[in-house]
């Protein structure tokens, strides 16, 4: 093809040859021109009512479908607004494309109305991007950023257009060869590196798989269990590795780290033998680094080298994609086994099982106490026989979302993790219901989160996209406040959201969605029944929860993961020192 | 300690932004920095002076940007650094010959002559050019300026050897 046309239309000429099917934005001034050629074209637009709301919504249709998300905003404050869900996206390596509006290119530099140096503002929080002066590069600069985006370690990218190239006539061509000679991820491990880790699992008495995000974006959640199978290794699921292995499955350990349960976060830190696969060392897994797993050889695999030796010195290195390598990985555990049976490691299986026993997961719901969110989320469960899409927002209520779900697949559970971005929960489910409409997507919330993004539901309502959003309204910024409960003498500074402002059944209506109120415990059940039931319309629940519970288990921050609290029966003195330098 | 790298960058808008953004973001130090053209008009040469232990970091990051093509290392003693210096010297015309002498033993050039100042020009490895100043501090340094560090690997061909590559 070879045609005459404005660069905005070879915009979204281009975004159609990447099989977009689906943006999510807000129009202003600057973006107009992009605008006009999407009547006509036959992706679908969703109007956002914030432009923080269509990033959102773009990284909960990556997380749901695997596939690149698409934001759209204006210049100036219209980019401005995207600069959160980009920087989210870059900490959780989500494939997120950015299309912003700019001034127009005779008038950048001179604080021209609705200007931003858009450009310079988002370079730390992307991958990649691009400022495009010229409309003939449109179609390069599209592929380009769709290629940065979707490859090697995944993240957003960010494109800028001057109002005068959208608007400036240029011919389409089909975007030549892609020419990056800095940008060659690698994606099958080396060989060498291979059979070093492959000697090593076979040698460790203690080891454990300690998986990231990294299984999940590369599509490895198969490869992952076969391996952990065939070579016999209890695996750890982090917060954003949520669902790469199946929890019922019995080497499933669940989450560890600062709020994961005893028997990971302990199985780290006795272990002889880490594989880390996609995953990062972060602070909230590993606590005080010096202390974190002191006995464990380290295993390293991570498709940007940049990660490897970071936090914690690898001892095998390996680079490249986690699929690709757990395939490797594969091949040369079956090679060296011939057939027979990795070694047992009956001690270190029994151990971790009496960990189980001894430690699990639990929580207690008095039948005529008030709601705790644990019941909740474990009724919700139950109804749902686990088979739906989970999207969280930041706090108590998304630890205890990743406790007590129990994952069975990959790309099902959808939460910020790195940035830990309050108010993520209610645009990504939308985003994820508009990438999978056939599938539940329940959004579990806090009501301090709920309150910064809630109006994303006047788009889910008048888009037709019936996610469901569980409000667990405990009048608090509960983790805030669970902090200033242990570490500052119970002193509550700000963190009163009171249960009764808004009028979260109210609120849901006036925005076209279902409004259900659930404050005993004999509510909750009725509550999820009525909501499942609904599938025209977005249900908001408003969950009246305990405002005083915590989430245990708990390491403190900064501290060693071998201090693994259950209960505020274990906690250190509030006299003690305290968390200062810490967060 | 400093390390001195040189890092191949594509030609493109933006590129020493995104390499100084990098250093900010991440609480890198940059000693200096200098950039120029390279034979190829399609890439650009960065010579930075880092000082700071996590230099294998640096060097990750580095190749994390898009438009890094090539990360050396150049390890002490075995690139060939130089740097440019002006600097003007209080030179009352009593110590004018002193002044001069030491400026000849360093082969430094005088480029401009005041009434109660001399500024000179000189050229060479960065150690040279700090004895240079320490010799002429004692007269007062009234302006200086500094061209930041440029190296260079030496041919295996000679004693040395070529810089350390680390690939990404």
């Amino acid at each position: 093809m070879s045609q005459t046309m404005t660069g905005a239309q070879a915009l979204i000429h281009a975004l159609e040859t990447q099989g977009v099917d689906i943006v999510f934005g807000v129009p202003g001034g600057a973006i107009l021109p992009a605008y006009d050629p999407l009547l006509d074209s036959p992706i679908r637009h969703v109007l956002a009512r914030h432009e923080q709301g269509a990033g959102h919504m773009a990284s909960g249709y990556a997380h749901a479908t695997g596939r690149v998300g698409v934001m759209v905003a204006t210049s100036g404050p219209g980019a401005t607004n995207l600069i959160t869900p980009l920087q989210d996206c870059y900490m959780d390596s989500i494939p997120v494309v950015a299309i912003t509006g700019q001034v127009a290119t005779h008038s950048i530099g001179n604080d021209a109305f609705q200007e931003a140096h858009t450009w310079g503002i988002s370079m730390p929080a992307t991958k990649h991007n691009y400022l495009v002066t010229d409309a003939a590069d449109i179609p390069e600069v599209i592929n380009e950023a769709f290629h940065l985006a979707a490859t090697g370690r995944p993240g957003p990218v960010l494109v800028d257009l001057p109002k005068d190239v959208l608007a400036a006539t240029m011919t389409w061509h089909d975007p030549k060869e892609i020419k990056l000679p800095g940008y060659r991820p690698s994606v099958k491990g080396h060989p060498l590196q291979v059979k070093s880790a492959i000697d090593l699992i076979l040698e460790s008495e203690r080891p454990v798989l300690y998986t990231g995000g990294g299984v999940i974006r590369a599509g490895a959640a198969a490869e992952l269990r076969t391996f952990a199978e065939l070579a016999d290794l209890p695996v750890v699921t982090t917060l954003m590795a949520r669902g790469a292995m199946p929890d019922s499955h019995e080497l499933c350990l669940g989450m560890s780290g600062m709020h994961g349960s005893y028997t990971a976060t302990t199985a780290i830190q006795q272990s002889d033998l880490l594989v880390a696969i996609g995953a990062r060392f972060d602070d909230r897994v590993t606590g005080e680094v010096a202390s974190f797993a002191p006995q464990a050889k380290v295993i390293h695999v991570d498709v940007d080298p940049a990660e490897i030796g970071k936090v914690r010195k690898a001892d095998v290195p390996i680079v490249g994609d986690a699929k690709a390598i757990l395939g490797q990985l594969i091949d040369v555990m079956e090679k060296k086994l011939g057939g027979n049976r990795s070694p047992e490691r009956t001690a270190w299986h029994e151990q971790i099982a009496g960990w189980q026993r001894d430690f699990p997961l639990a929580f207690e719901q008095d039948p005529e106490g008030p709601i705790q969110q644990q019941y909740v989320i474990s009724e919700l469960h139950r109804l749902t026989d686990g088979d739906a899409i989970v999207v969280a927002g930041v706090g108590q209520h998304q630890m205890w979302a990743s406790q007590f779900w129990g994952f069975e697949r990959p790309n099902t559970w959808i939460n910020s993790g790195g940035l830990g971005t309050m108010g993520y929960a209610v645009p990504a489910a939308v985003g994820a219901k508009a990438g999978k409409p056939d599938e539940i997507v329940f959004a579990i919330d806090g009501d301090g989160c709920f309150q910064m993004t809630m109006q994303e539901l006047i788009t889910a309502s008048v888009e037709g996209i019936p996610a469901k959003i569980a409000v667990m309204n405990n009048g608090s910024l509960g983790m805030v406040k669970q902090w200033q409960k242990l570490f500052y003498h119970e002193r509550y500074s700000a963190t009163d959201l009171t249960n009764h402002t808004p009028d979260y059944v109210k609120l849901a209506e006036a925005m076209g969605c279902v409004g259900i109120r659930a404050e005993r415990p004999a509510d909750v059940v009725p509550a999820l029944e009525k909501a499942l039931a609904i599938n025209d319309k977005p249900v908001v629940i408003d969950f009246v929860c305990d405002p005083e519970a915590m989430v245990f288990p708990m390491v403190v921050a900064g501290g060693s993961n071998d201090d693994v609290i259950m209960s505020p029966a274990d906690l250190p003195d509030p006299a003690g020192p305290q968390p200062e330098d810490v967060i | 300690m400093n390390h001195v790298i040189n890092v191949q960058v594509e030609n493109k808008p933006g590129v020493l932004a995104r390499v100084a953004s990098m250093f900010a973001g991440r609480g890198f130090n940059i000693h200096s920095l200098a950039v120029g053209p390279t034979a190829d008009p399609e890439m650009s040469r960065m010579t930075v002076v880092v000082d700071g232990p996590e230099m294998e970091q640096i060097i990750k990051q580095l190749y994390k940007l898009v438009h890094t093509v090539k990360v050396t290392e150049l390890t002490p003693g075995q690139g060939i650094e130089r740097e440019v210096m002006m600097v003007r010297v209080n030179a009352e015309a009593a110590k004018r010959a002193e002044i001069l002498e030491a400026a000849a033993i360093f082969k430094a050039k005088t480029v401009d002559v005041g009434l109660s100042t001399l500024t000179f020009e000189l050229a060479g490895e960065p150690d040279a050019l700090g004895d240079f100043l320490e010799l002429m501090r004692p007269y007062g340094i009234a302006d200086l300026a500094k061209s930041g560090r440029i190296a260079i690997s030496r041919d295996n061909k000679t004693n040395g050897r070529k810089g350390r590559q680390r690939s990404a």
